[in-house]
């Protein structure tokens, strides 16, 4: 006989959205969703209220009008006729070119400086201690302001190298020019090149510059494939064929041939008048910008390199030793692969940070997205909800694609555990 | 066997040889010097071009720096005294610091009142002290930091005294309708009146009460514009502020991050990826020419409040990760162990789980409050008279016209004192707490 009965049927009661945890969350997410749309609500409101007073209409036609504006550091064609697209594009750009400079040389001196940090010699050390904490621990946007006034107030100026007995001398052979307006370098040119391949009819990029990347990526995938030859070669054998020489053959006697064939020369800079003509020309603005964002990020970087070795177990590199490996082999096979797992993501969170930094760039007047879009743009077309807005949205795309490959990096390396 | 031994060996010391000295070249400076600075050729190289780079730097920059221009009132009066003294080199012109270091610490601020920052300065000290040095201040000097952020604006701002208490009495409001309401209904209700309450005295209430109390006992200090706030204190304030407001945000933020509810979840990571996706310089932007569009029309209130808001949101962002941080380094154990106590979700956290949490995360608090206080450099970009924007500001004075390194000096070493004495508290702590924890 049994005694099971059914459990006495609920009524549904009003305060058991509250008290039950089985509404309870439902419950909650549906008041927060109302409390978040009535927030956006009342903004979308004001703010469609406040425009309407000002007698604007929020739009993006004028994206398309002519800027009017001159940008003097462009790497496209662009003229102050071109549209504020144009002109954000060549910003953004801007903001891309400084960004990547600005990392690599982060990361070089980070690592440089990182290591240096824990070298055992006591005056190096300190040194390192010192530039580590003098950088971290002042405004980055001081120094951006600061190295921008040390080139202007420190560097000669273009007519400094006129005359006779000139104050200042170019350096390096004769081919770089270190002036208050810019450094002048020499530019690559071709005598025989293929010209330029228009993109979207909106831009053109070099036919040059893919060949010989073409190449180079060719070589570089065959040197590869000799050395997955020589690995064959020595787990079947034990002894590793000697390739180095043909490695770096393969790589360089190709692309030095396709340089010869387009008749690859260099362009001087030359004191013409009152500036320098030719070659390619640096602006302070840009040098500024890369050489405070570098050396200030390095700081950081070189305490993520240092943590990362410090956080390999002297145990592993003791084991390591144990099995007869030498020190050089000790650091390339057990130290540095444990190491990278602990230092890439925060490493890759300095190229975030160094990617947002770069938009002081208004600081100093070098044109990046914060300078076209949301600086001259802004004040010429007085739309500041949508350029601002799309400036936001912008950085928020670079940052979400460099957050992409953090994570998958990430998962990449993750330990697997069991 | 210790026979064949010494039936093999010739001879066999008996008595033990007395210590010697160790080699002279192993000990002392010597010693050091050797190891530490010219253990092989590298080290020998590295040593020698270092010391190389340091001697120039100070042979280049000691001239400069030692320079009797104190006294001077003006670029051109120092370059007089150069050619005075027969200086052929130019050399640094303090004059500048001695001229103007009170507008680089105050801005603008009346300088009869300078007691004012001052004293909100070294009460902000004590009010962090039951924070920073836990166990080792009295647990009841806690009050006392929660009264700070009320008195702070007051001092700084000015006005009637009856303002920021009538703001607190809102707190006061809100419980004795908690308290009232959990009598006949239940205690989640209780909370969302007491809740509406006190937003209701905030909105509709605070402000009659205050100057009707005002006109009956007027206690007031002398107003000051926010227009006269300027250098470090603008820096200082702008940072604090930041951090007190974002603390609690971040704390709501972290736990909505890591809630069940997908919902409530998407919208706070979708806040804090924002937020961490763009630079700040975009946040003031919008704080200085969109966010009066985004309130309703007519709203109009000053830019640095305005900024204010944006850089709190900005660090609660930051804050809502270093928290979650924290959340995520507490073992299993401890949510689980306030699970099996019974205590509901609000209990365990303010019980267990934020005390050990907030203490973990306190080295990253200090180093986001680092990172904000740099930041707020970025306000000279849309014209607030921070520390590098009264430098340019002094620039402009033709008295001081062309004077760069003195003011980055001056400026850079305020900065780097206090922030490198902030990371040095945040090691600190970090080590002070590994050990409780490991």
């Amino acid at each position: 006989m049994t005694t099971l009965t059914d459990p006495p049927a609920e009524s549904f009661k009003l305060s058991m959205l509250v008290y039950d945890t089985r509404y309870r969350s439902i419950t909650f997410q549906i008041v927060a969703l109302v409390a978040f749309l009535t927030l956006v609500g009342w903004l979308a409101n004001n703010t469609i209220q406040n425009l309407a007073d000002l007698g604007k209409e929020p739009s993006f036609a004028f994206m398309t009008d002519p800027a009017g504006y001159d940008i003097n550091q462009r790497l496209i064609e662009y003229s102050s006729q071109s549209t504020h697209l144009r002109a954000a594009f060549v910003g953004l750009l801007n903001t891309l070119l400084v960004a990547v400079l600005g990392c690599a040389t982060a990361t070089v001196v980070g690592v440089i400086v990182g290591v240096l940090r824990l070298s055992g010699n006591w005056l190096i050390a300190r040194l390192m201690t010192v530039y580590v904490e003098m950088f971290r621990n002042v405004p980055v946007l001081m120094w951006i302001v600061l190295a921008m006034a040390i080139l202007i107030e420190t560097l000669p100026a273009p007519s400094a190298f006129r005359g006779d007995d000139p104050a200042a001398t170019m350096k390096v052979f004769d081919s770089v020019a270190f002036t208050n307006r810019g450094v002048y370098i020499p530019e690559p040119l071709f005598s025989r090149g293929l010209g330029d391949i228009s993109v979207f009819g909106a831009f053109g990029i070099s036919l040059d510059l893919i060949a010989i990347l073409l190449v180079l990526g060719v070589s570089i995938f065959i040197s590869k494939r000799i050395g997955k030859k020589a690995d064959a070669t020595q787990e079947a054998t034990g002894i590793r064929p000697r390739t180095w020489h043909l490695r770096t053959a393969v790589i360089i006697l190709p692309t030095a041939l396709l340089l010869l064939l387009l008749g690859f020369h260099f362009g001087y800079p030359a004191l013409k008048g009152f500036n320098f003509q030719g070659g390619t020309h640096l602006r302070n603005s840009l040098i500024a910008l890369w050489l405070a964002l570098s050396l200030y990020t390095a700081a950081f970087i070189a305490e993520n390199v240092r943590a990362g070795i410090l956080a390999v177990s002297s145990g592993q590199t003791e084991a390591a030793a144990a099995l007869g490996l030498r020190p050089k082999r000790i650091m390339s096979l057990v130290v540095l692969p444990q190491a990278m797992r602990v230092i890439i993501p925060p490493l890759i969170s300095q190229y975030l940070n160094l990617t947002k930094n770069s938009s002081l760039a208004i600081a100093v007047g070098y044109m990046d997205i914060t300078g076209t879009l949301m600086g001259i743009t802004l004040n010429q077309t007085g739309r500041e909800l949508e350029t601002v807005l799309l400036g936001m949205l912008i950085y928020l795309l670079i940052s979400l694609s460099i957050s992409a490959v953090m994570n998958w990096y990430n998962n990449r390396v993750k330990l697997v555990e069991r | 066997m210790s026979n064949t031994h010494a039936d093999t060996v010739l001879y066999v010391r008996d008595t033990m040889l007395p210590q010697s000295e160790p080699p002279a070249s192993t000990i002392g400076p010597a010693g050091w010097a050797k190891q530490n600075l010219f253990s092989g050729w590298l080290n020998t190289l590295l040593t020698v071009v270092s010391a190389a780079f340091v001697v120039f730097l100070l042979y280049r920059l000691l001239p400069w720096f030692i320079s009797p221009t104190w006294g001077s009132d003006s670029l051109s009066s120092c370059r007089a005294l150069f050619e005075e003294i027969g200086r052929d080199h130019e050399g640094a012109c303090w004059g500048v610091i001695r001229d103007r270091w009170q507008q680089l610490l105050f801005g603008f601020y009346p300088a009869e009142l300078y007691w004012r920052p001052i004293l909100s300065l070294i009460l902000l000290m004590v009010a962090l002290a039951p924070v920073l040095f836990v166990g080792k201040v009295p647990a009841k000097m806690l009050i006392f930091s929660v009264i700070y952020p009320f008195m702070l604006p007051w001092l700084l701002w000015g006005g009637t005294v009856w303002m920021p208490i009538a703001v607190i009495a809102g707190f006061g409001v809100g419980y004795l309708v908690f308290k009232l309401v959990a009598k006949v209904g239940p205690g989640g209700l209780a909370a969302i009146v007491a809740t509406l309450a006190t937003v209701l005295w905030w909105l509709f209430l605070t402000a009659p009460v205050a100057y009707g109390l005002a006109s009956v006992l007027p206690l007031a200090l002398e107003p000051v514009a926010s227009r006269q706030f300027g250098g470090f204190m603008l820096s200082v304030t702008i940072g604090v502020v930041a951090i007190a407001c974002s603390l609690p945000i971040g704390i709501v933020l972290a736990l909505g991050r890591r809630s069940d509810l997908p919902l409530v979840k998407w919208l706070c990571v979708g806040f804090i990826e924002f937020i961490r996706g763009v630079p700040l310089i975009t946040l003031l932007f919008v704080a200085s020419v969109l966010l009066n569009i985004f309130l309703p029309p007519g709203t109009n209130f000053d830019i640095i409040l305005r900024v204010m808001i944006m850089t709190t949101l900005f660090a609660s962002a930051y804050m809502a990760e270093v928290i979650r941080g924290g959340l995520a380094a507490l073992p299993k154990g401890q949510y689980e162990g306030a699970d099996s106590l019974g205590l509901d979700y609000w209990q365990a956290q303010r019980l267990i789980i934020m005390p050990q949490a907030l203490k973990i995360s306190i080295p990253g608090i200090v180093s986001t409050f680092i990172g904000v206080f740099k930041d707020t450099t970025l306000v000279s970009i849309i014209g607030l008279l921070d520390p590098l924007g009264l430098a340019n500001a002094i620039r402009a004075d033709t008295d001081w016209n062309g004077i760069y390194w003195e003011l980055f000096l001056f400026i850079g070493a305020v900065f780097f004192i206090f922030c490198f004495s902030m990371s040095r508290y945040s090691m600190y702590l970090e080590r002070k707490l590994q050990t409780g924890h490991r």
